[in-house]
């Protein structure tokens, strides 16, 4: 499989191509900012259409990953919808495909700045959560051994900007996992504030490859 | 029948000394038909022909509102023409008032002339769509009698004609005694255009002015010989000095901005004289334009470099010698950029082209050939585009309410869209309505709905601003403002790929400055004086032209010639040597060379089928080398090859060249590539599914935009027979894919393929090693490129886990 390997604050990791976190030791599968519905949400409230099928898109990606990793905790670190509304809008077909997923797993969703409130659907809804020794939330804090979505970071190399995980010794920041979801640049002020040290970006593709960001 | 002028209109013309030319009678004659077309040189008294009939038309004083639009492609020529109009009103003393309406207008001045009309409107294509968008347009073109397109020529080439040519047939309702005129330079099927002017099935009569004396044009002969590649002409620098001095005002053309730059800076360091010398380009800032447009018409300037931004009829006085830099791709273009030169009527029109190396030579020896024959090229036009017509639907939907019927037939009374099914309508109708997807999942949220009485119109009224945010079918690349630091007036753009490139310190060059970049602060890019290097070179990609194919035909006859006495010794020379060492490329041949290159082997393939076709036959041969595991690393494409590099060395190139292979591959490569995706952006931006502007312009919201690619991948996968997805291909097929050029090819050739293998590059393949917008192939090749450079990124930080 082509995902990346690698240790943080004790953890081991395994950064997937797909933009998924997986931590073989406690079978715990993570993603971060799904944005379902968000095609649902823009002809709400824009009257532009978009392709309707990044729910399907997005979920089939999931299933995926569930099926290599065989997790059986998964973290769905905050923006998992696009809003509220957006969740409750789901068509059945999906929810149903949603509850499949679910089935026989602990299932855990973080709330984000798009989906603060709970939601009509199997899991249990937290602020925040802590396995083994790092704690997720949605929006990166001060806290250590933090990992983190909501930036939706993107890096650039040979000319090929590509989702990407951020991390350093303290803290992990999740690439966005939904397939309708944009990015911001690595280099980008706010996100690099978060980091004390030069952080290593894990790109995503066909194959995770880790490269150091720029000084 | 001749119709008289009016006294008053004879004392004008005789109180200037004047005579009404045969053309401008003629025009006035016919006034009465539904649809006029006038080709005309520049300097012919073209726009008076045109205006003349209004003139006389309203000097009653006795119409009431709106009676002539005038519709032009350039902000820039509205204002020009309004300037020219004023003297006959003026010196007549007409109760005629002309007003012009762009996207410069003030808001204040619009709301002015919605409520109030004036007597003539100067406007482009794209505010007169927002016009008709209003759901006062009733009102406002009621009294409308005529139309009149200027450069029609221009617009006919492009979408914008397209939506002209919509909007009018919604004028045609509102107004429907309309008269429409147009106003065109030479080209090679003015039937053509004439029946895209006229409202189907009316008859459009041609009027075809003196053309005046064939141009004295020739090539610009220097003691420098021209390089053997490159694009910038820097040997000619001096020759064109002199010419510059010789002349009064010289008009420099360049096919691409980034070659205007370049030209422009090497200018200025050999312009000991100081002689006045600006640039004008599109990617420079409005301001700096009009300084250099101001500067021109007060003939302050003696030289203009400039690129196809100068080309449509602005008067810019005396022009009295045009020269090209770079081989005229097209013979119809550089005969209308030469109608540039000299507006005295009756006078030749003097123009040099400058060959920016050796391939060129011989370009510019087939375009003079070529003019001389009065041989011009052009490749017919395809149906009505349907992104245009959905934007038009959902124009016509912010007016009010409308029925399908009678939209439809109004539709089919546009030249372009005659030939549009009533399925090929209802498809672009309902991708308005429900965006047409297979899944339908916009039933709650439809763009459209249809009420009890049959009639459809916007679900949320709201959604009009937006429409209107987004009329047009320009496709302005994405482009980044630059500016400099603690400076708010921009200087220019450059395109966001290129300022994806930079790091601080970079240099670039930018209205013939250089400048250093500092950094990227919302979306602009900001730059310092403080340069201290020499300018990268790549500012902007520009729209390359595709060499014509009776160019390229011209070329190949010229190769076979026994010697080349009509070319220059030094281009001769080449020729004699690639003829030694390899092979000329014949038209009914396919020549392709293989050679090792800087460790790497590479295939150069002589299509002559033009930049766009050849681009995509080397996507498709980069495909076939990566399936036999030839391990392509990436290929650059000109007007007449493509050449390939890679890590293995291809023995036998004829399976690259199967027609049945080729056709098989380009099924299967169009679904995924770069081109696809790009003209997908395109269409879909045109048919209203991708905003390019937004109500409030989000600045932090970087991460809440996606790329339009994403959209393309979904579709083809859940939905490839999707409306957009038929579009893009369609489009491509003619436009940046072109494989009609490709069948052509592959016709013409029929399997004949020389393979000539050497041990070095050879020389009618050098030019090629120097030419920019190099494809990388994403292949293995290119995944083992990348991972050793991250390994190496690792490497040296000196991170191997933290």
């Amino acid at each position: 499989m082509n995902g990346y390997e690698f240790t943080f604050c004790t953890m081991r990791c395994m950064a997937m191509p797909s933009g998924a976190l997986f931590l073989p030791d406690l079978d715990l599968l993570c993603v971060s900012d799904l944005h379902l519905g968000k095609s649902d949400r823009i002809a709400r409230r824009s009257g532009v259409m978009l392709p309707p099928y990044e729910v399907r898109e997005t979920l089939q990606k999931l299933d995926t990953d569930l099926g290599i990793t065989s997790a059986t905790t998964v973290i769905c670190l905050g923006d998992s919808f696009d809003d509220l509304d957006a969740a409750a809008g789901l068509r059945d077909e999906m929810r149903l495909w949603l509850t499949k997923l679910q089935a026989g797993k602990r299932w855990i969703w973080i709330e984000g700045n798009h989906d603060p409130g709970p939601i009509d659907l199997g899991g249990t809804h937290m602020q925040d959560a802590t396995f083994g020794t790092l704690s997720f939330r949605h929006i990166a804090t001060s806290a250590s051994s933090e990992v983190s979505g909501h930036y939706h970071p993107k890096h650039r190399i040979a000319g090929r900007s590509r989702p990407a995980f951020l991390y350093d010794q303290e803290r992990l920041i999740m690439p966005a996992y939904g397939a309708y979801t944009g990015g911001l640049a690595s280099h980008a002020p706010v996100l690099r504030k978060l980091f004390q040290r030069q952080p290593i970006a894990i790109m995503t593709g066909h194959k995770a490859i880790p490269v150091p960001l720029p000084n | 029948m001749m119709t008289p002028l009016p006294s008053s209109f004879k004392d004008w013309f005789s109180r200037r000394g004047w005579h009404i030319h045969p053309h401008q009678q003629a025009m006035l004659d016919k006034a009465s038909e539904p649809a006029l077309m006038l080709i005309a040189p520049t300097g012919g008294g073209k726009t008076l022909a045109g205006f003349l009939p209004s003139l006389i038309e309203l000097s009653g004083g006795t119409h009431d509102g709106l009676h002539t639009l005038y519709v032009s492609p350039l902000k820039a020529l509205a204002a020009d023409i309004k300037r020219n109009l004023r003297t006959p009103v003026e010196e007549m003393g007409l109760p005629i008032r002309i007003e012009d309406r762009t996207g410069d207008t003030s808001y204040t001045q619009k709301r002015r002339q919605r409520a109030d009309p004036p007597h003539i409107l100067l406007t482009t294509p794209e505010s007169l769509a927002l016009l008709t968008s209003y759901e006062d347009a009733p009102r406002i073109f009621k009294g409308l009698q005529r139309v009149i397109v200027d450069e029609i020529h221009a617009l006919a080439e492009s979408k914008r004609g397209d939506q002209l040519m919509l909007a009018l047939s919604r004028l045609q309702t509102l107004a429907p005694g309309l008269r429409r005129v147009g106003l065109s330079a030479t080209v090679e099927d003015p039937k053509a255009i004439a029946d895209e002017l006229a409202a189907h099935p009316d008859p459009c009569t041609i009027i075809n002015a003196d053309p005046g004396p064939d141009p004295d044009i020739s090539m610009l002969v220097t003691n420098e010989k021209p390089p053997w590649t490159g694009g910038g002409a820097k040997y000619a620098i001096p020759a064109v000095l002199a010419q510059v001095k010789k002349h009064k005002t010289t008009l420099i053309f360049h096919n691409t901005r980034a070659q205007a730059e370049i030209f422009f800076h090497n200018l200025w360091l050999e312009n000991t004289d100081d002689l006045p010398i600006g640039i004008h380009h599109g990617s420079l800032s409005r301001e700096q334009r009009e300084k250099v447009e101001g500067a021109m018409v007060a003939g302050d300037l003696r030289a203009i470099v400039c690129t196809g931004s100068l080309d449509l009829g602005i008067d810019w006085g005396d022009v009295d010698l045009v020269i090209q830099v770079g081989a005229p791709k097209n013979v119809k273009r550089l005969v209308q950029r030469i109608g540039r030169a000299n507006h005295r009527y009756n006078a030749p029109s003097k123009a040099l082209l400058v060959p920016a190396n050796r391939f060129e030579v011989v370009e510019c020896v087939a375009a003079l050939e070529a003019v001389k024959a009065h041989d011009l090229d052009g490749d017919p036009k395809g149906p009505g585009p349907r992104d245009v017509l959905c934007q038009h639907i959902l124009i016509r939907a912010c007016a009010g309410p409308f029925d399908a019927d009678t939209l439809f037939n109004e539709i089919k009374s546009v030249g372009s869209y005659t030939g549009l099914s009533r399925a090929g309508f209802d498809d672009c109708l309902d991708f308005c309505a429900t965006g047409g997807y297979a899944l339908r999942a916009y039933d709650k949220w439809k763009r459209l709905l249809q009420t009890a009485d049959g009639n459809w119109q916007l679900r949320d009224p709201r959604a009009a601003q937006r429409i209107r945010m987004n009329i047009g079918t320009i496709q302005d690349t994405d482009t980044l403002k630059v500016r400099l630091k603690g400076n708010f007036k921009p200087l220019g753009e450059v395109e966001e790929a290129f300022a994806a490139t930079l790091t601080p310190g970079d240099t670039f060059l930018i209205g013939g400055k250089i400048v250093r970049y500092e950094n990227l602060k919302e979306m602009t890019v900001e730059v310092t004086r403080r340069a201290d290097k020499a300018p990268k070179i790549a500012t902007f990609m520009g729209t390359k032209f595709a060499n014509s194919t009776q160019l390229s035909q011209r070329i190949l006859r010229l190769f076979d010639q026994p010697d080349w006495p009509n070319l220059p010794g030094h281009t001769a020379e080449w020729l004699e040597l690639q003829r030694k060492f390899s092979k000329l490329p014949e038209a009914d041949r396919i020549l392709v060379e293989s050679f090792p290159h800087e460790g790497r082997h590479h295939l150069c393939a002589y299509g002559f089928a033009g930049r766009n076709a050849m681009q995509t036959l080397g996507m498709l041969m980069t495909q076939r080398m990566e399936d036999l595991g030839l391990q392509p690393l990436g290929f650059v494409a000109t007007d007449y090859a493509t050449l390939v590099w890679g890590l293995e060395q291809v023995h036998d190139p004829t399976p690259l060249f199967q027609a049945e292979h080729i056709r098989d591959d380009f099924e299967t490569w169009l679904s995924g590539n770069a081109v696809m995706k790009k003209t997908f952006r395109g269409a879909a931006t045109i048919a209203g599914l991708i905003e390019r502007n937004l109500p409030q312009a989000r600045k932090s919201g970087r991460q809440a935009t996606f790329s339009s690619d994403i959209l393309y991948d979904t579709l083809s996968k859940y939905d490839p027979d999707h409306l957009m997805l038929r579009i893009t291909r369609e489009e491509a097929m003619r436009g940046l894919v072109d494989f009609g050029r490709i069948e052509e090819m592959l016709a013409r050739t029929a399997g004949r393929i020389d393979h000539v293998a050497l041990d070095r590059v050879t020389p009618l393949s050098l030019p090629m090693f120097l030419e920019r917008g190099r494809i990388a192939v994403a292949g293995a090749g290119q995944d083992r490129i990348i991972e050793e450079e991250a390994a190496r990124l690792m490497q040296e930080a000196g991170v191997d886990v933290l």
